[in-house]
């Protein structure tokens, strides 16, 4: 009788002390999951900002070391300096970015809605250049682009080459060396950066809002015009921002298919850290180009107006 | 162009195959300008086929399609005077309602759509929402708003695919009153796909039941009802119960048949299966026409009835109506629909009892066909 009367009172206790403490173990649990990620980006992303950010106001030499000395004229002097460099990065990496969309979106567009049962495959031939490495991939641009090649002599007979010379892109008959050259390998190396964010978009698509537009009397062209290219607005962003952050900030393309008129903002960056070993001009142009791709990217998102589409 | 005419919709001969799959077979159909006509089928009848073939949204592999005299046939869906409002309503998410409605009045070159998409939208009564996602609004808003935007073109043909079919049947029933009125002060010619035989019978003029590809009837949906002609339009548009009979012969416009021991009394205007002496035929009735009295009571109905006996398997109530099933030598369940004005507390399961009605409401089929065509389909799309 004892017994029977005494552990009721025992087993409520214990399930409510697991249900309250599992409770409160599960509403932390997200953060402990944040955790690692968090320690990461601290260690890895925030960190090396505020040493760049110390580095970019002090004064020294090698021999003598680097001091904090608030010098913020490095940052007046890198400008003066490498403006040039800058905006043929933004130059550049812009070009290339119209390029990739160019022949991105009409490429996502088939993936999305006519590659029927071969959509994986094709979408496996635009992943499959990253199956090699990015400078070997480079490397054979010199090999497809050099002079006396068969591109460089077909563009030739095509006469395009007096056009891109004409307005400065080529040399004469050469084409490696040349901004056109950087361009072509900005944009090879970054559009499967474009096509995947378009294909996610165009791929969401329900295929009856075209039949609707087109019952609606909407023409193929403006269906496209006023349904798809808008609902694929999410990815035209995410595949332009993709392709031209890093491609804005890119030193090898430059370095091995351009000449030293064709040097980056990231050339710049590289020689200043690895060669001059000037760290204090390097951090600060770190600086100035982070800086201005935040504001052409917060502008850039302003305008195309997708912050709720994205 | 005559006015009168010109919202006719004639099919000739239209069919549509995918590879070796026949979705519609070649059909022939004429709807009148100003009609409301239901496609009426299960799934994959080949319903929505046939409208999408009206749209221009498939290409049909025989057959033309006529808009009034004019034959649109290689018509692509933007070049035709027909607006269709979708099964999923397809508005588009990234404009908002009134760029939705005035989506097609733009497209034709029209300026100021302000003042008619406002009228669109009091019809349906959305005036409210005009600068609404149409994420933001609820299933039968966003329906009434697929409905604006295909009514607001004035289009010679709105055509409807399944437009219902999301809704909950609440909302269904009301949205149905709404369409109905809807096409009434307009006059625009309706045809309205779906799967729901009450759907179509209650909205439409004409209806036609479509079976693999076929049109099985067509005609008023009473007529439909009281006269169906073949067992899976009998089975589809409401319950039936059929007997196997013999012709025994005929006696004026009546035939007489022999079913079990028993006779039975058919108007011979009611019977579409030959009606040779010694000829099986399937007897049908409907199981409200049926009344059902107690055996020991059997003396009481009047003579000129069909009459069966039987035994009550099951009965259930279900408020105006009692629902039986009864066994009988004839046909292993057949169902009576029992109004409640007098209930006899005798017809419980176990009782005998004698099944009767009038002559006039049996119907005859042709004996060779499924007995249960149509039904099992009925019954899917309620477990559904």
């Amino acid at each position: 009788m004892t017994t029977v009367t005494e552990t009721p009172p025992a087993p409520p206790l214990t399930p409510g002390k697991e249900t309250r403490k599992p409770r409160k173990r599960g509403r932390l649990v997200p953060y402990w999951l944040l955790l690692p990620g968090l320690l990461w980006l601290v260690v890895f992303f925030a960190l090396p900002m505020v040493y760049q950010a110390s580095t970019s106001i002090q004064t020294g030499s090698l021999e003598d070391g680097f001091k904090v000395t608030w010098h913020f004229a490095t940052y007046w002097d890198a400008l003066a300096d490498y403006w040039p460099q800058f905006l043929r990065s933004v130059l550049y990496a812009g070009a290339a970015t119209i390029l990739c969309l160019a022949l991105g979106y009409p490429l996502a567009y088939l993936i999305a809605f006519r590659a029927g049962r071969w959509r994986n495959v094709v979408l496996i031939l635009v992943i499959a250049p990253f199956f090699t490495s990015f400078l070997i991939r480079t490397l054979a641009w010199k090999t497809i682009l050099s002079d006396g090649g068969p591109v460089v002599s077909a563009l030739n007979a095509l006469h395009v080459l007096d056009v891109t010379s004409w307005i400065g892109m080529t040399d004469g008959n050469r084409v490696l060396a040349t901004p056109l050259a950087v361009i072509c390998g900005l944009t090879y190396n970054f559009l499967p950066f474009m096509i995947l964010p378009l294909y996610t978009s165009l791929e969401r698509i329900d295929g009856r809002l075209h039949e609707a537009a087109g019952d609606l009397y909407a023409t193929p062209a403006t269906t496209f015009r006023k349904v798809t290219f808008p609902l694929s607005m999410p990815g035209v962003v995410s595949g332009t921002l993709l392709t031209f952050i890093p491609a804005a900030g890119d030193y090898v393309n430059a370095d091995l298919l351009g000449s030293t008129d064709t040097r980056m903002v990231g050339n710049v960056i590289q020689t200043q850290f690895l060669r001059i070993l000037d760290y204090p001009t390097a951090a600060a142009l770190s600086f100035i180009l982070m800086a201005a791709i935040l504001i052409m990217v917060t502008v850039y998102i302003r305008r195309s107006g997708t912050e709720d589409l994205v | 162009m005559t006015t009168d005419h010109g919202g006719d919709v004639r099919l000739a001969g239209i069919s549509k195959t995918y590879g070796s799959f026949t979705a519609v077979q070649p059909l022939d159909l004429t709807v009148p300008q100003g009609s409301f006509f239901a496609l009426l089928g299960a799934s994959g009848c080949g319903k929505t086929t046939t409208l999408r073939m009206i749209a221009g949204l498939e290409e049909p592999s025989s057959g033309t399609v006529m808009l009034g005299d004019q034959d649109v046939t290689a018509l692509p869906p933007y070049k035709r005077p027909v607006n269709t409002v979708f099964q999923s309503y397809a508005l588009f998410p990234h404009l908002d309602i009134f760029e939705n409605v005035a989506f097609g009045l733009r497209r034709r070159g029209v300026k100021s759509v302000k003042k008619q998409v406002g009228e669109m939208l009091d019809l349906v009564q959305l005036g409210e929402q005009a600068r609404k996602k149409p994420h933001q609004l609820s299933g039968g808003q966003q329906q009434r708003v697929a409905v604006a935007r295909a009514l607001i073109n004035h289009p010679k043909v709105l055509l409807l695919d399944e437009p219902l079919g999301a809704l909950d049947l609440k909302l269904r029933r009301q949205m149905q009153l709404e369409l109905k009125r809807i096409q009434t002060e307009v006059g625009i010619t309706f045809i309205h796909v779906t799967h729901d035989q009450e759907e179509a019978m209650t909205m439409a003029d004409t209806v036609a039941v479509m079976n693999a590809g076929r049109v099985e009837q067509l005609g008023a949906p009473a007529d439909l009802y009281e006269n169906p002609g073949s067992t899976f339009v009998a089975n589809f548009l409401g319950t039936s119960n059929f007997i196997e009979a013999e012709v025994a012969g005929r006696s004026g416009d009546d035939l007489t048949l022999k079913a079990g021991d028993g006779k039975l009394v058919l108007p011979a205007a009611r019977c579409t299966a030959s009606a040779a002496t010694g000829g099986k035929i399937l007897v049908g009735v409907r199981p409200e026409k049926i009344s059902l009295t107690h055996a020991d009571d059997a003396g009481s109905i009047p003579d000129g009835r069909n009459r069966i006996t039987g035994r009550v398997a099951d009965s259930s109530f279900i408020g105006v109506s009692t629902q039986y099933v009864i066994d009988s030598p004839l046909c292993d369940a057949f169902e009576v629909y029992a109004q409640n004005i007098e209930r006899d507390s005798r017809l419980s399961p176990g009782a005998d009892v004698v099944l009767h009605w009038n002559p006039a409401h049996t119907f005859g089929l042709d004996a060779a066909q499924d007995i249960e065509a149509g039904a099992a389909k009925v019954e899917e799309d309620a477990a559904a």
